[in-house]
């Protein structure tokens, strides 16, 4: 009977020591959960897919490399649907209930100013691959993509620079075109450009034969766009119709990537320009590998640009700055994002320590008749980000979060 | 205002109420005759539009490309032809059931109008999609410098002139239109005198919906083509019909012209949201003072 007690207890004994061991071990390679929130459906579904692809290309790099502390990194993905509450409710599920480490997602500045309140509350964290107009530094966003004086205010000055004075501004009736409208009129003011023109149509519009006309009698030298979406097609195909080249009037678009050529037509646009950080025809060492890997992950007609590589080296910068920290903790995460660098498809990258935005080349690009940018000027050296350009703002960022008003 | 500017701003006005025109017929007979307010209407245009598409998608993956320049003439009847059937199938299981609740129809087609554009979404996906011009389309006349008319709104006003000029001699020079006007002036007059009423409200039913198709193929050359694209004309043509005056092929003309060519015209002197304010607003003080809008229908009914 004693006996068959002390068997039993050292079973007992030898059962849990066996599953606490066994548990111990699982932590240690337990995979690591990272979210992605995209519109995957809806009308933003166009450019959200490929910013989705981007992602979980960089993953499945990084996991066929060993991981991240030699755990492996399991997407969880989302759909917001297009629609900015979804947004933040998906935005929830994926902290509270999957317990993601980070989320990469999101758009359109609707969608970003939907998540913030939920990233702030469960202070979370969130890579945004959009270039947007500033005015935001949050301590629970990184912001991969770029901000008012890395895209919209380097534009302006090329074509100020090249003889483009006279503008026309164009635009969709929401946030984003009508702040960087405001800072391109301070800039026009500022450095001695005329303002010939300025409109705004409700997204989705489709009838610009009176606005084309307008254009053609106000002779500007170049038609500064934020059109976005499907505007854009109607747009383009009608400014063509009416017999208006890119030699007569250019256009310089802000919101116009090689993904959005693909669904315009690049007949349509041919010489028209944008200005971006990464273009798809970039020569440098880095980009080569990452185009020919996303086409052959994801079929040969499919196309990189600026969204999608801001955060397929968005995931690459949180791995590092994960593998540097040494955990998943988010303080030391954040800690150890500040001042990083990688180098990326575009060139080398770093996360600005006080306002948690990229440092990026700006590059100005022509569209040629394979729907590709031919590239005409590049800023050469990385450009500090200013989310609250002094142009337009009398703020300044002092640390990730904190934005404090000064006296002009 | 440079003459060059304003002789084209007049051109888009007629270009704009040649579309209108086209939506507004339909939607003038079916309540003028049926007294069904239809808000599905829109839907027809965006189901031609995308039989447009499914055309060229055909003509690319299965005729040769020599061909492909001629798809239009034969999108043309499709979209007519799908766009009408739809519209025979919903008057035969819904329609005919609401005659003389004009408030219900508006309710019901309101219904019939959000589940036809999931569909759309559901077959055709969430993302717009395109139709690219014939080449024969793009470019187009220069009258002068700084005066170009594109061939493709020229193509429209002539696609929309001939149906107007069709639907004229099928109201007033044949048998079938007779009776459709015998029905729309008194309906049970008709009924008495043999008329069946049942069939022609279908058949009336079924070609509005069809000249929205047309409509749809003819925008589809302009932008991109979506599952909301019917919502961008619906409000406007249903101006043109109340503007007009229910049920009068001259009254949808003139109610067309005048708010194309006043939306271009205002558009151009102000902003696009303005000039839209500013259109809405006279409306809303002419039908203060004509009510029935500019021509209406003489019937002997007691309203």
């Amino acid at each position: 009977m004693k006996k068959k007690i002390l068997s039993l207890m050292f079973l007992v004994v030898f059962a849990v020591s066996f599953v606490s061991i066994q548990s111990g071990f699982a932590k240690d390679k337990e995979p690591i959960k990272v979210g992605i929130l995209h519109s995957l459906s809806g009308t933003m579904s166009i450019s959200e897919v490929s910013v989705k692809d981007g992602e979980l290309l960089a993953i499945e790099e990084i996991n066929a490399n060993g991981g991240v502390l030699g755990r492996k990194i399991v997407p969880v993905i989302e759909d917001g649907a297009s629609d900015w509450p979804t947004f933040a409710e998906k935005a929830k599920k994926l902290i509270l209930k999957d317990k993601v480490d980070v989320v990469f997602g999101c758009w359109t500045s609707a969608s970003r100013k939907a998540v913030l309140p939920v990233f702030e509350k469960y202070d979370h964290l969130l890579f945004y691959p959009v270039q947007y107009e500033g005015l935001e530094a949050s301590k629970n966003i990184i912001y991969t993509g770029a901000t008012a004086n890395q895209q919209i205010m380097p534009g302006v000055e090329w074509l100020l620079k090249n003889g483009y004075k006279k503008m026309y501004l164009l635009g969709s009736d929401y946030v984003f075109p009508r702040t960087a409208n405001l800072i391109v009129k301070a800039q026009l003011k500022a450095e001695g450009g005329i303002l010939v023109g300025e409109e705004y149509t409700p997204l989705g519009h489709t009838e610009y034969s009176t606005i084309i006309n307008k254009i053609k009698a106000a002779k500007p030298d170049v038609v500064f766009s934020s059109l976005n979406g499907d505007s854009n097609v109607a747009f383009f195909k009608q400014l063509r119709a009416a017999g208006i080249t890119a030699e007569q009037i250019p256009t310089m678009s802000v919101s116009i990537a090689e993904d959005e050529i693909r669904g315009i037509g690049a007949e349509n646009l041919i010489g028209h320009f944008a200005v971006w950080n990464y273009f798809m025809s970039m020569d440098t060492p880095n980009n080569k590998p990452f185009v020919k890997r996303y086409k052959k992950r994801f079929g040969q007609d499919r196309v990189t640009d600026d969204p999608i590589e801001a955060n397929y080296f968005g995931v690459y910068l949180w791995a590092k700055a994960v593998e540097q920290a040494g955990t998943t903790e988010l303080d030391a995460v954040r800690e150890s994002l500040k001042g990083l660098t990688f180098d990326a498809p575009e060139g080398l990258v770093m996360i600005d320590p006080t306002n948690n935005h990229t440092w990026k080349v700006v590059q100005v690009g022509k569209v040629n008749a394979e729907g590709q940018f031919d590239i005409l000027y590049t800023s050469d050296k990385w450009v500090k980000p200013d989310p609250y350009p002094p142009l337009v703002s009398n703020k300044v960022v002092i640390e990730p979060g904190k934005v404090v008003e000064i006296k002009k | 205002m440079s003459p060059e500017i304003f002789i084209s701003q007049i051109f888009n006005g007629l270009s704009l109420s040649s579309i209108l025109l086209l939506v507004g017929l339909g939607l003038s007979i079916t309540f003028g005759i049926m007294g069904v307010i239809n808000f599905a209407h829109g839907e027809f245009l965006m189901i031609g539009a995308y039989s447009a598409f499914i055309t060229q998608s055909f003509f690319i993956k299965y005729l040769s490309a020599d061909l492909l320049g001629f798809y239009f003439f034969v999108a043309l009847p499709v979209s007519f032809i799908i766009a009408a059937f739809i519209g025979f199938i919903l008057e035969k299981f819904l329609i005919r059931f609401l005659y003389g609740r004009t408030y219900e129809t508006i309710l019901a087609t309101w219904g019939v109008s959000l589940i036809l554009q999931q569909l759309a979404r559901n077959i055709f996906g969430a993302n717009n999609v395109d139709v690219s011009s014939p080449t024969w389309l793009r470019g187009g006349i220069t009258i002068s410098e700084g005066l170009q008319l594109p061939y493709n709104r020229l193509f429209i006003l002539a696609i929309s002139t001939i149906c107007i000029i069709g639907m004229y001699c099928f109201f007033y020079r044949t048998a079938k239109g007779r009776v459709i006007r015998a029905v729309m002036q008194n309906r049970t007059m008709s009924a008495c005198l043999g008329v069946p009423t049942s069939k022609v409200d279908a058949f009336t039913f079924a070609l509005g919906s069809g000249l929205a198709g047309i409509a749809g193929c003819v925008v589809s050359l302009l932008g991109s083509i979506g599952p909301s694209t019917g919502q961008n004309y619906i409000i406007d043509a249903f101006m043109v019909v109340v503007l007009g005056g229910v049920g009068k092929i001259v009254g949808t003309i003139a109610g067309a012209l005048a708010i194309g060519i006043s939306s271009s015209l205002f558009e151009f002197i102000t902003t696009s949201s303005m000039g839209k304010v500013i259109v809405f607003s006279l409306i809303i003080v002419f039908l203060q003072w004509k009510p029935q809008g500019m021509f209406t229908l003489k019937t002997r009914k007691l309203d």
